[in-house]
C-alpha cells in the first residue's frame, strides 16, 4: 500500500467508528474513544506523509474523475488535518468524563465521529461537489450535536443554525452549477487552469464566498453563532467553535488562493477585510459585555474569525514572494492557534460550569479558585486569544502588522490594536475573579482526566505554536519564515 | 433563445423565488418549502447543463449530482422538522406547567401552540 492510496483513512476511520458506536450503544464510551484514537492517528499519519512526500492525491476505488471521488492533501489541508486530529482527540478524552453516567453519551459519540469524518472530508476533498456533500454532512451533524442538551434555547438556536447552514450551502451549490456550466469540470486543479475572468466566474465567486461567509459567521452574518455555541454541551461548543467554523474559512482561503486568483481583485479583498474588521470590533465588544462565560467565548470566536479575514486584503496587495508566503502561513497559524485556544477555553469553561452549576462570570470566583489547572488553562488560552507572546497568534499578528505597514494599508492597524485591547479586557475580566480571597487547594490538578485535555490544548495554543511555528512554513511549502 | 437557456433561466428564477420565501416568511414550514424550491432551482439548472445537443446522450455527471443533492435536501428537511417537533414539545410542556400554576384553560394553550412560531432574532 502506498501512502497515496491510504488517503481515505482520516475520513473512513471516524465514519466506521460512528457506525460501530451506533450498532453497540452500550459500549459507546470505550468504542468511541478507541475510534477517536484511531482517527487521530490516521489524520496525523496523513499529515506526516504530506510532510515527507509533498502533495498527495488519490481516486477512491479506481473510479476516475469526474464520476469518482477524488481526495487530495497539500500543506494547507495537512496543517488543518493535524489541528482537527489533536483537538478532536482532546475533546474525545474530555467527553468521556463529561458525559459519564448520562444517556446523552450514546447520542454524542455517533454524531461527534460523523462530524469528525466530515471535517476531515472537507479538508481532503479534491472537487467542488464532494466539498458540498461534506459541508452538508458537517452542518447536519453539527446542528444535531448542538441541540444535544435538549433545552428549548439549544434546540431553537440550533434550528436557526441548521437553516443558516442550509442557505449557505445551497448558495454554494448554485455557484458549483454555474462553474460546471461554464467550464465542464468540478476538479479544483483543472478548473483553476480553465477559469477566465468573465461575468459567470465573477458571479460564481460572489455566490461561493457569500455562502461560505454565512457558514463562517463573518460579521454581520454572525447572528446565529453565539446562541448556538453558547447553549451546546462544553465538548460540542469546543468542536463547533474550534473546528467547524474553520472549515468554511479554510474553503474561502483555498478558493481565494487556488481557484479564483484570476478573478479575485483588491476591491473584493477590501470588502472581506472590512467585514473582518467589523467582526473584530463588534465581536470583541460583545464578548466584553457578555454576562456568561460561554457566551463570551462564542463572541470571541466571532472576533477571531474577523482577524482571519483581515489577512485577505494584505495577501491580495502583496506580490508573490517571501512576504506573501509569510502572510499566508501566518493566516493559517492564526486559524490553528485559535482552534487549540478556543477548544481549551470551552473545555475549561465547561469544567467551571459543572463545578459552579452556572457560568455567570461575576459569580465564578470560588469555583475558579478551587481548580487551579482549569483557571490556568483559561489564562493560557486567553493569552493566545489576546495574542501575547509566545502564543501562535502573537507571531501571526506580528506578520499581519508588518504586512499592513509594507502594503500601506495602515487602517487595519487601528482595528488590530483596538481588537487586541478589547480581547485583553475581556480575558482579564474573567481572570480577575480568580484572584479573590477564597482558600485555594494545594494540588494543581483536581481531576486529571477532565482537566488535562483542556490544559494541553490551551498550552499548545499559548506556548508551543508560537515557539514552534517554523515547521508550518515548510509544511505549507512556502518560503519566508524569518518572522 | 435556446431551450437550454430557457431551462437554466427557469432554474435561477426558482432559486430566487425560493430565496425570497426563505428570507421573508417566518414560519418554519414556509422557510423549508422555500429552501426546497431553491434546491429545485439548482437541480433544474444542473439538468439543463446536462443537455449536450440534439441526438447526443446527456452528460451523466450533473444527473449524479442532482441525485445526491436530492438525498441531502431530504435529510436536511427531515432534521429541521424533527428539531421543530422537539421545540413544539418543549413549548407544550412549558405551557402545561404554566397551566398548573396559573390555572389556565386547555383551550388557551392549544391556541398558544397554534400561534407559536419558530423564534427569530
Amino acid at each position: 500500500m502506498t501512502s497515496t492510496s491510504l488517503l481515505f483513512l482520516p475520513v473512513a476511520v471516524p465514519l466506521l467508528g460512528a457506525l460501530l458506536v451506533t450498532a453497540f450503544p452500550r459500549t459507546s464510551s470505550i468504542l468511541g474513544v478507541t475510534a477517536a484514537l484511531a482517527s487521530s492517528a490516521g489524520g496525523l499519519w496523513v499529515t506526516a506523509q504530506t510532510w515527507l512526500h509533498g502533495d498527495l492525491g488519490s481516486v477512491l476505488g479506481g473510479w476516475g474523475l469526474p464520476l469518482g471521488i477524488g481526495l487530495a492533501a497539500d500543506g494547507l489541508s495537512a496543517a488543518l488535518l493535524a489541528m482537527s486530529s489533536l483537538v478532536g482527540l482532546g475533546i474525545s478524552v474530555y467527553a468521556i468524563g463529561y458525559f459519564a453516567g448520562s444517556e446523552r453519551c450514546t447520542h454524542f459519540w455517533p454524531l461527534w465521529l460523523l462530524l469528525w469524518a466530515s471535517l476531515n472530508g472537507v479538508f481532503l476533498a479534491a472537487d467542488l461537489f464532494n466539498l458540498y456533500v461534506m459541508l452538508e454532512l458537517l452542518g447536519l451533524s453539527a446542528a444535531a450535536l448542538g441541540a444535544l442538551t435538549g433545552s428549548r434555547e439549544a434546540i431553537a438556536a440550533n434550528l436557526r443554525y441548521l437553516l443558516v447552514g442550509l442557505l449557505g450551502s445551497i448558495t454554494y451549490l448554485l455557484a458549483v452549477a454555474l462553474l460546471y456550466a461554464g467550464y465542464g469540470t468540478l476538479d479544483i486543479g483543472l478548473l483553476s487552469e480553465r477559469l477566465q475572468p468573465s461575468p459567470l466566474a465573477a458571479t460564481a465567486l460572489v455566490l461561493m464566498i457569500a455562502g461560505l461567509a454565512l457558514k463562517a459567521a463573518l460579521f454581520p452574518m454572525h447572528f446565529w453563532l453565539p446562541p448556538a455555541h453558547a447553549n451546546a454541551p462544553a465538548p460540542v461548543s469546543a468542536a463547533l467553535s474550534a473546528l467547524v467554523v474553520k472549515t468554511a474559512f479554510y474553503l474561502i482561503l483555498r478558493l481565494w488562493l487556488d481557484l479564483f486568483p484570476a478573478i479575485a481583485d483588491a476591491a473584493a479583498a477590501f470588502v472581506l477585510g472590512a467585514l473582518g474588521a467589523g467582526a473584530v470590533l463588534w465581536g470583541s465588544w460583545r464578548a466584553l459585555r457578555a454576562q456568561r462565560l460561554k457566551l463570551l467565548a462564542a463572541y470571541s470566536t466571532v472576533a477571531q474569525i474577523g482577524y482571519l479575514f483581515l489577512f485577505l486584503p494584505l495577501i491580495q496587495a502583496t506580490p508573490a514572494g517571501a512576504a506573501r508566503d509569510d502572510l499566508i502561513a501566518a493566516c493559517v497559524l492564526m486559524a490553528i492557534t485559535h482552534g487549540f485556544a478556543k477548544a481549551g477555553f470551552f473545555l475549561a469553561a465547561g469544567l467551571v460550569q459543572q463545578k459552579a452549576g452556572h457560568d455567570r462570570i461575576d459569580e465564578l470566583g470560588g469555583a475558579a479558585q478551587s481548580m487551579p489547572a482549569t483557571t490556568f488553562s483559561i489564562a493560557l488560552a486567553g493569552a493566545a486569544l489576546i495574542g501575547l507572546p509566545p502564543s501562535g497568534s502573537f507571531v501571526s499578528k506580528w506578520v499581519m502588522i508588518g504586512g499592513a505597514f509594507t502594503t500601506g494599508q495602515w487602517w487595519w492597524l487601528i482595528v488590530i490594536a483596538a481588537g487586541t485591547g478589547l480581547a485583553a479586557a475581556y480575558i482579564f475580566r474573567v481572570l480577575g475573579h480568580a484572584f479573590g480571597l477564597e482558600p485555594t487547594p494545594r494540588c494543581f490538578l483536581t481531576n486529571a482526566r477532565a482537566e488535562l485535555p483542556a490544559f494541553l490544548l490551551a498550552a499548545t495554543s499559548g506556548v508551543l505554536l508560537g515557539l514552534g511555528a517554523g515547521p508550518l512554513w515548510s509544511l505549507l511549502g512556502l518560503s519566508g519564515g524569518h518572522a | 433563445m435556446s431551450p437550454a437557456f430557457l431551462y437554466g433561466g427557469a432554474g435561477i428564477l426558482l432559486f430566487a423565488l425560493g430565496l425570497w420565501s426563505f428570507l421573508v416568511h417566518e414560519p418554519l414550514l414556509r422557510k423549508l418549502i422555500g429552501f426546497n424550491i431553491m434546491g429545485s432551482g439548482v437541480f433544474h439548472l444542473f439538468i439543463a447543463i446536462a443537455h449536450r445537443g440534439d441526438g447526443l446522450p446527456p452528460d451523466p455527471v450533473p444527473h449524479a449530482l442532482v441525485l445526491t443533492g436530492i438525498v441531502v435536501a431530504v435529510s436536511a428537511t427531515a432534521l429541521a422538522l424533527a428539531l421543530n417537533s422537539r421545540l413544539e414539545a418543549a413549548d407544550a410542556n412549558a405551557s402545561a406547567s404554566a397551566h398548573q400554576t396559573h390555572g389556565r384553560g386547555a383551550d388557551e394553550h392549544a391556541d398558544d401552540a397554534k400561534r407559536r412560531r419558530w423564534p427569530t432574532r
